[in-house]
């Protein structure tokens, strides 16, 4: 079954690289979380433990071919859909929003799943779709579809982020597939009124304020200004050396928020500074450059969109979590794959990778 | 043509695969530059602001919603509160610091230092409340002190104010400091150590609505933590109000109608399941559980063996005694096995194989029909009707009228109850139902078990012939600006499946109950308005010919169900005295006060001591109006 030239074929450059980047990850948590006090298990230990599992569920990815999944891409895409449906009825609440599932066993978030998933659906639809020239506005009208139902689905949690995610995930495609120009130009035209009418006939006080809370934070310095305030004083107190492994004052004295998981990278720019900020900034573009890299070497247009999709989503993941850091970004709860601590985040970022090392080992099979 | 598509495909691709690395290229070389200039350029003066880091995240605390009465009567507010915090950062020498306030506050070092350790873990910053519920002099004094003392902080929050004292104390529940397990829960995820949440009653199962959301500044400071200036603020949102349907001055008259029994009372109104009353008595002093409730004080509820803290109305689960002779009856009048003119023998006791099962009246009744069997709370009547209907199909009746199940009043972990069946028993046991347990069974004891509020909706579905309302303590919740949020309309849970002609027969036997001499209810009697119940003495533990001294916990719980106006009801009424013996002597009265004060209330009744008197005349005057009867009742010891 295992062909000889799959291994020695195996994206080895792809897998160093997580590696590298998850062990980063697992000695800066060690010291955002070093100020917690004792607790039964360490996070660092933790998070060894959810990379394992991540290791774990790559090998599974890799090991079938992963034209398989052009025949299940829409029946996956119906059950995370359905799961989403679920949660909206059946959802357990924490935090003012609707995200998990209890399903027994465990409960499950299925608007992770989705992100992998509309990445499947998408690049099944158009490895079919003839392409004359571009997509034309019509042609728009399926992925709209496939789009718009998990979008709305999990804006209503409400998750922003990660609806923001699944939409950006998908436009990535839709560029990497073509649009004409008149496509791009007409669907602006068309947003533009239609953002205005909903702003000032549909959307409600309190829905604007979020909106425009979301967009600048200073208006409410409280939550997500404070927190911003604090990271750009961590990230640029690190100078050009860094304070210091365990030595960022910011992180040991708890000024950022969520400083394992999602301010993760803040931590680490106190403490290591732009030199080591430069070199984690190298190491995500490196990986994103050879994502692509795997879909341009891709022989069929399934497997290049699918490499393409999975890289979209990693490169997302990083450019918002890395912009919310450094204040370019309104504050969004979306975690930085591989380095921030997290169970959810590492498996859905494994299993992205798990398939982009599974196209990249089969590129020669055609 | 294919080769041609073969080649565009691959070539296409690939070049946009340029393309775009280019751009992640490009998007990455922004984030750098952003890096280069918060790392580089900005670096020393963010490096200072991290070193002297003296922005601080003050929360302001929100005003709590008041709970209402039905008309809009204030049952509990606010008042301000001092507190003492410290700020973990800006402390200089610890244990002096919580030497000095243990000693000037007069509280024990170990547990602010124990508070102390607790906050730690948390951001620098953010206040430690170590101390609150402080007076204003001792408030004072801090203030004018605190240059001596840095890191010490003052706190003015929002605190409950009891103004009508214990007054529905279970109903409305206490505030406490919010406690770690609650901490780690979802439905707490906005709070922070130190704040008060609702631990029981309304306050508790209403919690999401009264807290409101709490505000803060940002605010910077000097070197000793003090004031510079407010960077930015966000005021609290005042948490909404809870108007109850509660009648506050029954509630009153209802509790001063117990006296130092203890027990539990439920007030509906008939027509749309709105609880009028919400009895558990005794009661306690929510107050003391907002500060720092004294340990002898604790102590005292708990050594107390009529358990003040229990609420009973809600909680307690008592054998319904006779008054569940009411479902039996109907039960056997809509199955056809008896009519108003279905007359039993009763000679004293009934036997079935080797089981002799006795009447109350040791006597007999002789011959009885319905109504005599009820107004004389006949046990041999309804053994035999109990025995031919069967322990199953009485079940199906008893949960028809809501017991058995939590009826979903509005306040958590309300109890159910127990309706026993073959099945239960099976299940439970894995012993089969023996005949002879269907008996107790048909005159309310046995294993059945129900709460004062489902023997309250019970009586009122018999009243309204046949329509079960849900039992509901919340009329509406109010924002601050008086929009009202949610409204709670009447929510009938059954129409019942009984024919309607058969209730009057039965309430014929309630009305005598009350009203004709030998009836067990004499002393719920009121001249002005015919009043319909049942009484019931519920076993607590089986005494052979107990005469006398029965210690206190072993005494039959008495218990009362009544509804008024005969003719057209309006309010229904369950009363349970624990230990009080006899149905008819120690509830029955109470029944009476409260429905006198009802009335009273409603102008039917005129008071008889003028408005300025002192009302607990007028709910011994009610007490005292039924005296006469009691040598009647005196006879009918119980049932």
């Amino acid at each position: 079954m295992i062909d000889r030239r799959l291994f020695t074929s195996f994206d080895w450059t792809l897998f160093s690289l997580i590696l590298i980047i998850s062990s980063l990850g697992v000695f800066n948590i060690f010291s955002a979380a070093a100020s917690y006090g004792v607790v039964s298990t360490p996070y660092f230990v933790k998070q060894i433990y959810w990379i394992l599992a991540g290791l774990f569920l790559v090998t599974m990815v890799c090991s079938f071919d992963y034209h398989i999944l052009e025949d299940v891409a829409f029946w996956f895409y119906g059950v995370v859909l359905f799961l989403l449906v679920m949660v909206l009825f059946f959802g357990r609440t924490s935090m003012g929003a609707t995200r998990w599932l209890n399903l027994g066993l465990f409960s499950l978030q299925p608007s992770e799943p989705m992100k992998i998933v509309i990445v499947m659906a998408y690049a099944r639809f158009f490895s079919r779709y003839p392409l004359p020239r571009g997509l034309a506005l019509r042609d728009l009208f399926y992925p709209a579809l496939l789009l718009g139902g998990p979008a709305l689905l999990i804006m209503k949690q409400p998750d922003l982020g990660t609806a923001i995610l699944v939409v950006l995930i998908a436009c990535s495609m839709l560029i990497y597939v073509g649009l004409r120009w008149t496509t791009v130009v007409t669907v602006v035209l068309a947003a533009l009124p239609s953002i205005y009418l909903a702003w000032h006939y549909v959307l409600r006080d309190y829905q604007k304020n979020r909106i425009l809370n979301f967009i600048d934070p200073e208006r409410d310095p409280l939550k997500s200004g404070y927190h911003l305030i604090q990271s750009k004083i961590a990230v640029g107190s690190g100078g050009v050396t860094g304070k210091g492994f365990l030595q960022g004052t910011q992180t040991q004295l708890h000024f950022l928020p969520e400083q394992h998981t999602d301010f993760a990278f803040s931590v680490f720019a106190e403490e290591w500074g732009f030199l080591g900020c430069m070199l984690v900034l190298f190491l995500y573009m490196f990986l994103i450059l050879w994502g692509l890299q795997i879909a341009s070497r891709c022989n069929d247009r399934f497997g290049s969109l699918m490499a393409v999709g999975v890289t979209a989503m990693l490169f997302w993941h990083v450019i918002i979590n890395m912009g919310m850091v450094i204040g370019l970004f309104p504050v969004v709860g979306v975690p930085l794959p591989f380095f921030s601590y997290g169970g959810t985040s590492m498996v859905t970022s494994m299993v992205g990778v798990g398939i982009l090392l599974n196209i990249s080992m089969r590129r020669f099979m055609f | 043509m294919k080769k041609q598509r073969f080649i565009r495909e691959v070539k296409e691709p690939r070049r946009r695969v340029l393309g775009m690395s280019i751009a992640v290229a490009a998007i990455f070389l922004v984030l750098l530059s952003r890096l280069w200039y918060l790392q580089i350029i900005e670096s020393e003066n963010l490096r200072k602001l991290s070193e002297t880091n003296r922005l601080r995240f003050v929360p302001v605390a929100a005003s709590r919603g008041a709970i209402l009465d039905r008309n809009g009567k204030v049952l509990v507010n606010n008042t301000p509160s001092f507190s003492v915090a410290v700020i973990p950062q800006d402390v200089k020498d610890k244990d002096a610091l919580l030497n000095t306030l243990a000693r000037y506050l007069n509280l024990d070092l170990a547990d602010l230092q124990d508070k102390w350790e607790k906050g730690k873990g948390r951001a620098k910053f953010y206040p430690i409340i170590i101390a609150s519920g402080i007076t204003r002099e001792q408030m004072e004094f801090l203030e004018e002190n605190r240059l001596r003392l840095p890191g010490l902080d003052i706190e003015i929050k929002p605190i409950r104010e009891y103004s009508n004292g214990q007054l529905a104390a279970h109903l409305l529940g206490y505030l406490g400091e919010i406690s770690e397990t609650e901490l780690d829960k979802e439905t707490y995820q906005s709070y922070n150590p130190g704040d008060y949440v609702g631990k029981s009653g309304i306050e508790r199962s209403w919690e999401n609505y009264l807290h409101g959301s709490d505000g803060g500044k940002q605010i910077e400071v000097d070197a000793r933590g003090r004031y510079l200036r407010t960077i930015s603020e966000t005021s609290p949102t005042i948490g909404n109000s809870i108007v109850l349907t509660i009648d506050r001055d029954l509630q009153k008259r209802a509790e001063q109608a117990f006296g130092d029994k203890a027990g539990a009372a439920v007030a509906l109104d008939v027509n749309s399941g709105e609880i009028l009353a919400f009895v558990s008595n005794p009661g306690f002093d929510p107050a003391l559980f907002t500060g720092h409730l004294p340990a002898k004080q604790w102590q005292a509820y708990l050594d107390d063996k009529r358990h003040p803290l229990e609420n009973k109305a809600l909680k307690g689960l008592y054998p319904p005694g006779s008054t569940f002779k009411i479902i039996t009856a109907l039960a056997g009048l809509q199955e056809g096995l008896i009519d108003e003119n279905t007359t039993v023998s009763c000679t004293g006791s009934y036997t079935v194989g080797r089981d002799t099962f006795r009447c109350w009246d040791k006597k007999g009744h002789g011959v009885v029909n319905l109504k005599r069997a009820l107004k004389e709370s006949c046990d041999v009547y309804f053994y035999r009707l109990g025995e031919r209907l069967g322990v199953d199909r009485i079940a199906a009746y008893a949960r028809e009228f809501g017991l058995g199940a939590p009826m979903g009043v509005g306040l958590e972990n309300e109890k159910g109850g127990l309706v026993p069946t073959t099945d239960w028993k099976e299940k439970k046991y894995g012993k089969k139902w023996y005949r002879g347990e269907t008996l107790p069974v048909s005159i309310g004891q046995g294993y059945t078990v129900t709460t004062p509020i489902q023997l309250a909706a019970m009586i009122a579905g018999v009243a309204n012939d046949g329509t079960l309302y849900r039992p509901h303590l919340v009329k509406r919740v109010v924002d601050p600006d008086g929009r009202v949020l949610k409204e709670f309309p009447p929510e009938v849970l059954k129409k019942l499946s009984l024919r309607p002609e058969l209730y009057r027969k039965v309430k014929e036997g309630l009305l005598a109950v009350v009203n004709e001499p030998r009836g067990t209810g004499s002393m719920a009697r009121l001249y002005e308005v015919k009043v319909a119940g049942k009484s019931g003495t519920s076993q607590v533990v089986k005494l052979r010919d107990s005469k006398g001294n029965v210690p206190y916990q072993y005494r039959d719980h008495a218990l009362f169900v009544a509804f008024a106006p005969y003719e057209k009801p309006e309010i229904a009424v369950a009363v349970v005295v624990e230990h009080g013996e006899h149905g008819g002597s120690a509830a029955a009265p109470i029944v009476g006060s409260i429905l006198r004060a009802y009335f009273e209330g409603k102008g039917v009744i005129k008071s008889p001591v003028p408005k300025a008197g002192d009302e607990q005349d007028a709910g011994e005057t009610a007490g005292e109006a039924v005296v006469p009867e009691n040598s009647d009742s005196e006879k009918v010891s119980g049932n």
